[in-house]
């Protein structure tokens, strides 16, 4: 059978063009919300399509007609089976209080290979310096950490000038822009099976283990922790919950004990990935702040007890935050219709 | 359920109707991504404004603002322009590209927040050689991002509604006057004979004219072997005149040629 083609074009057409007004109603109005009759209306027109679509695939291979009704049915799959895939609106209390920490405690294993990545090369770093002092020429990335602890702390604490005066903004938006660049970068190197994102926490290790052995062995721990704690208390956890965000797409990727096809498992924990970045985000806005503004300051401007004891605090709330925050059967079905801050944000 | 030829990815939807988009391309999509990227340097150069004003505030307070906005510009467009335009950036759009899910399905947020963020290991080394790697050897051709969020960039195709005047509706047509062979042969053409012709009549004018003499005499000296006219309806016919009247009877049956109003292309 071939079909009359003008015929058809003449008594379908209408309907093509309706479906297609409404299609274009909902591209263009991302809150928009169609009535019961709409949403009947809109079926049943891409029913019509469908079927359209069939006739002209078989019993006529006009190609721009075809082309045509392919894409119109294609822009109408897509709302018509889009119902699962979106999630409701963005609620950022529930999104804070309850998806963020449920998502965290979803995956704490890769949270807990990234500390422990992270301690590897600490102790890698801190035995490199201990064991030979000289090493952190090599080890130290910034110029200012090569000299020594003692002479540093001296100079701090009897600086009549503030070094930050009229830059303290500037400093702290470069920590946030910088800390989460690196966070970022640690999430992509998930796409390297993790490897990438691995030797980025044992670098970072490195670093870290590096400078506390050397303040630590100069007999200048209390300054140490008075600089690092404010600040560091809230900017490394955050840059290992990046990197859990790269092991969780690492483990999605690699795939050990899941059945589930590779695009089936990117597919599940990508909602997940965002929200820890989105976390991430936050927790480095803060620290970038608390770095520029506290961090910077010591004795006799700010005791070494307040400093230590405001990183302790923080250290305890996120701890108790991340680990007990949004439990409960509530919580649990709020983040199964997880995605907040992520996925919810269109309609 | 999806499948796909080389360069298409074809959707097979619960109601079992098939369609297919044209995956695009490295090249074209390095182009937009080279637009988008003057976009980007533009909308830095517009912050410099707004950062003089907050100038009166203190220039710390201008340099913090501007190296904010400088990564939110920077890291945000692409998420930002995908997401508010249906997976279109500006330089996208010029290219007549879009990032679609994979499934078919409309992108969620997280589609395209994951495909941005990866940008940076796709960047690697330098200028998308990465991504244009992993590009080239995936059979969706997607980069690192794509794969991760599960999209794909797709060609928008330009539609029109095709012109079927190229049938010839409304001129005479010598083979109706002989009804039952008009019907003997509507029903010996197959679908893919008449949609040879109909594709032959559609493109006449772009084809040589030694090419098309060729072309439409094979064509007529094999629907000749379908219905044998009386001499009376052939007589004087061209071979191109031949297959037009042979196409018109298979796609508008024993209905007396008449003119269809021509309704607006529904596409665009």
């Amino acid at each position: 059978m071939i079909i009359d083609l003008q015929r058809f074009m003449a008594e379908q057409g209408s309907l093509w063009r309706e479906l297609e007004a409404m299609l274009t109603r909902l591209e263009n109005d991302l809150a928009l919300r169609l009535t019961l009759d709409e949403v009947r209306r809109l079926h049943y027109l891409y029913q019509r399509a469908s079927a359209d679509l069939a006739r002209v695939a078989t019993f006529s291979a006009e190609p721009e007609m075809r082309r045509y009704l392919e894409t119109l049915v294609a822009r109408a799959y897509g709302h018509v089976h889009a119902g699962s895939a979106r999630a409701g609106r963005l609620r950022l209390g529930t999104w804070l209080l309850v998806v963020l920490p449920a998502t965290f405690r979803r995956h704490r294993r890769a949270f807990q290979l990234a500390v422990a990545m992270t301690l590897v090369g600490a102790g890698f770093g801190g035995g490199a310096v201990g064991l030979d002092p000289r090493a952190k020429d090599v080890l130290m990335p910034f110029l200012h950490l090569r000299g020594s602890p003692g002479e540093r702390v001296r100079r701090e604490e009897t600086a009549n000038t503030d070094p930050l005066d009229g830059h303290r903004g500037q400093f702290a938006a470069t920590l946030m822009t910088h800390n989460l660049r690196v966070s970022i970068f640690a999430m992509a190197a998930g796409m390297t099976w993790g490897i990438g994102t691995l030797a980025l926490l044992f670098y970072n290790g490195v670093i870290l283990g590096a400078i506390c052995a050397d303040y630590i062995l100069a007999g200048e721990g209390v300054f140490l922790a008075g600089w690092l704690l404010p600040h560091g208390a809230v900017e490394i956890p955050a840059i290992l919950l990046g990197s859990q965000a790269g092991l969780v797409l690492a483990g999605a990727l690699i795939g050990w004990g899941n059945r589930k096809r590779l695009r089936q498992r990117l597919r599940e924990i990508a909602p997940d990935v965002i929200t820890l970045m989105a976390g991430v985000a936050l927790l480095l806005a803060w620290a970038g702040a608390v770095e520029s503004f506290f961090s910077q300051y010591h004795e006799p401007v700010v005791p070494y007890w307040a400093k230590i004891g405001f990183g302790c605090v923080e250290l305890v709330l996120l701890t108790l935050y991340l680990g007990c925050a949004g439990r409960g059967p509530q919580a649990d079905a709020a983040a199964n219709g997880r995605g907040g801050a992520a996925e919810g944000a269109r309609k | 359920m999806r499948g796909g030829d080389v360069n298409r990815l074809t959707i097979l939807t619960p109601e079992g109707i098939r369609f297919a988009f044209e995956l695009a391309g490295p090249v074209t999509r390095f182009l937009a991504w080279l637009t988008d990227l003057a976009v980007i340097l533009l909308l830095l150069n517009l912050i410099t404004i707004p950062c003089r004003m907050l100038a009166i505030l203190g220039a710390d307070t201008s340099m913090a603002f501007g190296i904010v906005a400088y990564f939110v510009v920077s890291v945000g467009y692409g998420m930002a322009t995908e997401w508010r335009f249906h997976g279109q950036t500006l330089g996208k759009r010029l290219l007549r590209l879009r990032v679609i899910d994979e499934q078919g399905l409309p992108l969620r947020f997280p589609q395209v927040a994951m495909r941005n963020l990866l940008r940076p290991v796709d960047a690697m080394p330098a200028l998308y050689l990465l991504g244009g790697l992993v590009c080239t050897l995936s059979p969706r051709i997607q980069r690192l991002g794509d794969l991760a969020a599960g999209t794909v960039v797709v060609r928008i195709p330009r539609l029109r509604q095709p012109d079927l005047g190229a049938i010839g509706s409304g001129k005479y047509n010598s083979f109706r006057e002989h009804g039952h062979l008009a019907a003997r042969l509507r029903q010996e053409m197959t679908p893919e004979e008449a949609d040879l012709g109909l594709r032959a009549l559609l493109r006449r004018d772009r084809l040589d004219p030694e090419a098309r003499l060729e072309l439409f005499h094979e064509l007529a000296e094999h629907y000749r072997t379908l219905v044998t006219f009386p001499e009376s309806a052939t007589d004087g016919l061209s071979d191109e005149q031949y297959v037009r009247n042979a196409v018109e009877i298979a796609y508008q049956g024993g209905r007396r040629a008449e003119m269809v109003p021509q309704s607006r292309a529904p596409g665009g």
